[in-house]
């Protein structure tokens, strides 16, 4: 089908429920429309989550907890802020949030991509297992806390205890960090992780120097516990 | 073993600086650590041994023990989901993950289940083939660490499970030590092979009761509304914690005493943190009767199950179902005699051992070992887990018609007498010979 051919479903929350969306969304992993268009979702709840299917969604507004919560190969782009648990243990897929997000963005996220525009408020990539999570904006603090994949870049600042327990998860934070959580330390800067950076920045489209950016990772210190290491726990 | 003095006359061993005591403190000194093991508490507390069943005589009417029907099947989650579950037995198994478990003997905690009709339930570390293809009805657990977690296995679960917490560690986290952290193991959790695994005390979105609610609401939209979602908490306020989760949209209340067990926690929060199952229950039947929700959200209880007479009487309590997984474990042969040279070298012995945090367990269950893996046959595993079920059934429904009822869940407190002071205050039922129940009707009867 032709991108003229395509059509583009439009939902308006303000009159439909949002168990109507999410089950016609969830339907179209068997077929049926792929483009959509949510309109009015003035701060609901759960909006797309559970999504099984490359569809490409847009929407117009704010959302509420745990929008496109799981997404699996969704690309989704909102044209507003987010709620806490924006795109929770995401799977695949793109979310690109053009204002702010509560905390826990991405939180637990496996695969896929997800993009703020704005600020990210705290514990952002909270237990990330795989997602790679792009900041233009600050995150707030706990980022990272326990991150086991994937990458975060933070164009702007970061607050408190970053990437406090972190384990293979890879930082980069352009501004400046209020403070490195247990175990996280700055590290340097490898082929690999400028290449991973580069490609990040230009698949989330921002346009910054990955020469202005630090890393940060695990000192892997607390990956078996040890008993003269009990001032960290 | 160590070589232990053979105590006689003259030698008095201290009641407060006992052998394990000693022991416990030249150990710590050496390593400088604390006691991390698997198992429940060792601590005696006031438990389902401390209460007694009325049976029927003049005044009741019992039933005939091997002829009439005293039906045992009972349905969990129908408050709001589509498919309620439907159990056959009020005896379901707890979670208990790959990981903590070989994947032999959670494909027999599968075996066992499904042969009796009941269900079992993941753990932390995400759901194996072996227990999906094994087990017909599986709750699959949500909890902190969302180790595994994906949409997938959250839509071919029969039940979601959102676990705020173990009777064995109200407010603690889990550890899964790097010596049982096999490649399948690192894979599934997404983490480095061999390193400790740390599971959080907190979810990572979400901090309330006002949270969860919505969270709850995301596991609905996700699953299509099909499935019970069942809220696990720690006993330790149940009245208050019920209440939340009741309030929070949870379809079934599963309470767990502090004497449930777990894979691998510090001794000193087994032995100290939590309230016993006996005290636990009567505070949560109370809050779902003050919300007119009791039978409507299903309580499931658990901490210490280990006969048809313990069912018999937390059923009587007021709860729709158990739940066991230590007694599950030692079913399936976990601490079996014929091992008995092998725990000894692990400094243990049958009966006693319960370091399954290492991962050595000479049964083959609470390994990751591929050698002692393969000890354990999970057909004969699960047999043996349906016989131990069954057998516990038979137990609960003789003690059920014995006392009159044609349904295990028509016990009562009524049909219930305390042999303690302290066990009838907790359970809320006369001590045995009297009308005293000590803190409801004072102590002038």
């Amino acid at each position: 089908m032709g991108i003229a051919e395509q059509t583009v479903e439009v939902v308006d929350l303000s009159e439909t429920p949002i168990r109507e969306l999410n089950q016609r969304l969830h339907d179209a992993a068997d077929g049926g429309p792929q483009n959509w268009r949510i309109t009015h979702p003035n701060g609901l709840h759960a909006i797309g989550a559970g999504i099984n299917a490359p569809l490409e969604i847009d929407i117009d507004g704010h959302v509420g907890y745990y929008c496109v919560g799981m997404n699996k190969e969704a690309n989704v782009r909102i044209h507003g802020s987010a709620g806490v648990g924006l795109a929770e243990n995401i799977m695949s897929g793109t979310v690109i949030v053009d204002g702010d997000t509560s905390q826990s963005a991405a939180a637990t996220g496996r695969g896929g991509l997800l993009v703020v525009r704005g600020n990210a408020a705290a514990r952002c990539g909270i237990s990330m297992k795989g997602v790679n999570i792009v900041v233009e904006g600050n995150v707030g603090h706990l980022s990272a806390f326990m991150a086991q994949k994937g990458a975060l870049v933070v164009c702007g600042d970061a607050g408190e205890a970053l990437g406090d327990s972190i384990y293979e998860t890879h930082i980069y934070v352009r501004g400046s960090v209020a403070e490195l959580g247990a175990d996280c330390i700055e590290k340097d800067f490898k082929e690999f992780h400028t290449a991973e950076l580069t490609g990040l920045l230009a698949e989330a489209g921002v346009d910054a120097d990955p020469g202005d950016f630090k890393r940060y990772g695990s000192a892997r210190k607390l990956y078996n516990f040890n008993i003269d290491n009990a001032d960290a726990y | 073993m160590t070589n232990e003095p053979t105590p006689g006359a003259g030698m008095r061993e201290s009641a407060l600086f006992d052998r394990n005591v000693i022991h416990e403190i030249q150990r710590k000194a050496r390593e400088g650590i604390y006691d991390i093991r698997g198992f429940g508490a060792k601590r005696k507390v006031p438990h389902f041994d401390d209460l007694l069943l009325l049976g029927a005589s003049v005044s009741r009417y019992p039933l005939e023990g091997y002829r009439e029907r005293c039906n045992t099947a009972v349905t969990l989650g129908t408050r709001y989901a589509k498919n309620p579950i439907e159990l056959e037995i009020p005896i379901t198994i707890a979670g208990m993950s790959f990981g903590a478990l070989s994947a032999q003997a959670k494909e027999a905690l599968g075996r066992g289940a499904t042969a009796v009709g009941t269900s079992t339930t993941t753990g932390d570390g995400g759901m194996t083939e072996e227990e999906r293809g094994h087990s017909e009805k599986l709750v699959y657990q949500l909890l902190p660490s969302r180790y595994g977690m994906n949409p997938d296995d959250l839509r071919r679960a029969d039940a979601i499970e959102v676990v705020i917490g173990q009777g064995a560690k109200p407010g603690g986290g889990g550890m899964l030590l790097g010596q049982k952290i096999s490649d399948r193991v690192a894979e599934m959790r997404d983490l480095p092979k061999g390193i400790d695994q740390r599971s959080s005390c907190r979810h990572p979105d979400w901090t309330g009761p006002d949270d969860l609610e919505i969270k709850i609401g995301e596991l609905r939209e996700i699953t299509d509304w099909r499935v019970p979602i069942y809220v696990k908490i720690a006993a330790s306020r149940p009245y208050f914690d019920v209440a939340l989760a009741v309030k929070s949209g949870a379809d079934v209340v599963v309470l767990d005493g502090m004497e449930g067990g777990t894979a691998a926690t510090q001794d000193v929060f087994i032995e100290h943190v939590g309230i016993p199952i006996l005290s636990a229950i009567p505070e949560a039947v109370d809050s779902l009767k003050e919300l007119g929700m009791h039978r409507k959200v299903q309580l499931v209880v658990s901490g210490g199950i280990r006969t048809g007479a313990d069912v018999a009487k937390a059923l009587a309590l007021g709860a729709d179902a158990v739940s066991i997984g230590v007694a599950a474990m030692i079913a399936l042969g976990d601490n079996a005699p014929e091992y008995q040279e092998e725990y000894e070298k692990l400094g243990s012995g049958a009966g006693y051992y319960d370091d399954w945090h290492e991962g050595r367990d000479p049964a083959g269950i609470s390994t990751q070992d591929e050698e002692l893996g393969k000890r354990f046959n999970a057909e004969l595993g699960g047999r043996r887990l349906a016989n131990y079920l069954r057998a516990m059934v038979l137990e609960t429904q003789t003690l059920a018609r014995a006392c009159g009822k044609s349904d295990v869940r028509n016990l009562e407190p009524e049909d219930l007498v305390a042999l303690t002071i302290e066990a009838a205050a907790m359970a809320r039922v006369p001590l045995a010979g009297t009308k005293w129940i000590p803190g409801l009707n004072g102590n002038t009867e």
